[in-house]
């Protein structure tokens, strides 16, 4: 198709050309000028390892070789730990869930008031912004190994994220309700219970139920820094060079993760 | 009106029927019986949850205040945590938008295809970025690129996701115009795919560079290079108020990260 242009077209010099993605020639090439050097610097900075890398396909066809077949021996070993990591995650997500009520009412504009505004935003960003392996680091440095630490860091996570699209949830209601009951003369924590919370509940069961998701996949990782769970079971697989069992843990995860990815879209569905 | 206020009187409005009740309850009952079970049966040391307000707040106490004659270690550690995001952001774009291609409904060649791009897509989800770090720091030795690696295998299938559902609700028109002209499908997707879905990647990436950052911070935990490998060696010294800084460092990182994420996805949408 390309080759085919009529003498005319040759004259005006109208061949269509597609219009390049950035106008400006000099942002243009200045953008790829700029991601060149950046990927040069960053390669050369880097400290890679090379000689142990090129000992990586080796390893990696050990490491698979040795995976397979999956080896469910232990299975008593398997057992207790995904029953730990779903206990820690109900359990944080129940209080996570819990808590994030309150915080989310200190967190939206049109039902705290100022000071109290701020601070429950505080509490939200503190808990946001670090990642849950960091936290759970903390906690287990703070109360020691076991389930406790994984239970505390992820209600710490649950909140950081329930409440706040909650909130966001609260600042969005249909005002006129809360007006009808101010009119008739109802007290602060009346319009809460009876004009808010009506409006966020389903929303709320909703997030419970995609937390719960979440905590799931969280409890398998903070295991791995000592949080309890089976993710410290995985860990312990693969420091003994045990990829056979480590192997069938991940596939564990896998499988348990997307029946959990159903479940909490099927409730979501119903609820919505 | 007044002939029926006696019928009207026993009447009472109540929210849910009996069957809605029932399951109410129902629920209810099953959420208390997983409640006893999990709080009963799991493995705590119960004096231990009691004495943790005071663990915590004897941890802040030695926290406090921070030290910062190692920043020039944690700002080089930093620098590589933001190289380890953005090398992988831009390296999982090349592998993501293929397997997007395939695991889109309306790309996809055949039925294989689309079924190994979900393969690839799910499979990627499910594990971790830190399980990753995990297998690849066992194949390839601690360092940079086991981290970069882990970010990348987990980046493909959130981008490859995303892309996936832009490219399955692009306008069918341009497409069907193109063939109709006798286009080749190569030029098939760069002119009539590919503008479409243009703003939808732009967002995924700036979106997906910002969790990395988030990501790459704990990589180091399991020796996968980055800010977590200082954070780790800290923890273990004991040098709590070092550990600290870090974290400070942390929420710097974090912070900037969002505004320039902000920025950019002002500047490109």
């Amino acid at each position: 198709m390309t080759g085919v242009r009529t003498a005319a077209d040759a004259q005006s010099g109208r061949v269509w050309k597609k219009p390049p993605f950035i106008a400006n020639p000099w942002i243009r090439y200045g953008l790829i000028a700029i991601a060149m050097t950046y990927l040069y610097w960053a390669f050369s900075t880097l400290p890679f390892n090379w000689e142990r890398v090129s000992e990586g396909l080796p390893r990696a066809a050990r490491i698979f070789g040795g995976a397979f077949p999956p080896s469910f021996e232990r299975g008593d070993l398997l057992w207790t730990g995904f029953k730990e990591s779903f206990q820690i995650a109900f359990l944080a997500t129940l209080m996570g869930v819990g808590l994030s009520v309150p915080i989310a009412v200190m967190a939206a504009k049109n039902v705290a008031p100022l000071p109290v505004y701020l601070l429950g935003r505080a509490l939200i960003v503190i808990s946001r912004s670090f990642h849950p392996v960091i936290v759970a680091i903390l906690f287990v440095a703070a109360v020691g190994f076991g389930p406790l630490a994984g239970i505390l860091t992820l209600t710490l996570y649950s909140i950081g994220f329930v409440a706040k699209l909650l909130a966001e949830e609260i600042e969005e209601i249909d005002w006129g309700q809360v007006e009808a009951m101010r009119s008739v003369g109802a007290g602060y924590f009346k319009i809460l219970i009876y004009g808010v919370f009506p409006q966020i509940v389903p929303r709320q069961i909703g997030l419970s139920m995609y937390q719960l998701d979440s905590n799931l996949r969280a409890s398998a990782v903070v295991g791995i820094v000592g949080a309890g769970g089976i993710g410290g079971t995985l860990m312990n697989a693969f420091g003994r060079y045990d990829y056979a069992f480590a192997f069938a843990i991940l596939l564990m995860i896998i499988g348990i993760i997307l029946v959990s990815e159903g479940f909490s879209g099927w409730v979501r569905k119903k609820v919505w | 009106m007044v002939d029926h206020a006696e019928k009207l009187a026993d009447r009472l409005w109540s929210r849910y029927d009996r069957k809605e009740q029932l399951i109410r309850y129902g629920i209810y009952f099953a959420t208390l019986v997983a409640v006893v079970w999990a709080v009963k049966d799991i493995d705590i040391f119960w004096p231990w949850v009691w004495d943790a307000p005071n663990q915590i707040q004897s941890l802040g106490s030695r926290m406090w205040p921070p030290e910062f004659s190692a920043w020039n270690a944690i700002f080089s550690a930093m620098l590589e945590t933001v190289h380890i995001a953005t090398l992988s952001t831009m390296l999982t774009i090349f592998i993501a938008l293929p397997v997007s291609y395939i695991a889109a409904q309306n790309t996809t060649p055949n039925k294989v295809t689309l079924w190994l791009g979900r393969f690839i897509l799910v499979s990627s989800r499910s594990v971790n970025t830190i399980i990753w770090a995990l297998l690849f720091v066992a194949i390839f030795g601690p360092g940079v690129l086991a981290g970069i690696l882990a970010v990348m295998f987990r980046s493909i299938g959130f981008i490859g996701k995303l892309m996936g559902e832009a490219i399955e609700e692009i306008d069918r028109n341009p497409v069907e115009a193109m063939q109709a002209t006798g286009a080749s499908k190569m030029k098939v997707v760069l002119y009539a795919i590919v503008p479409q879905v243009m703003p939808a990647f732009f967002a995924i990436i700036i979106l997906r560079w910002d969790i990395n950052i988030r990501e790459s911070t704990v990589l180091g935990l399991v020796g996968a290079g980055g800010i977590g490998v200082l954070l780790q060696g800290s923890i273990d010294l004991f040098a709590w108020q070092t550990v600290a800084t870090i974290l400070l460092a942390i929420i710097v990182l974090v912070i900037v990260g969002e505004a320039v994420t902000s920025i950019l996805r002002k500047k490109v949408i």
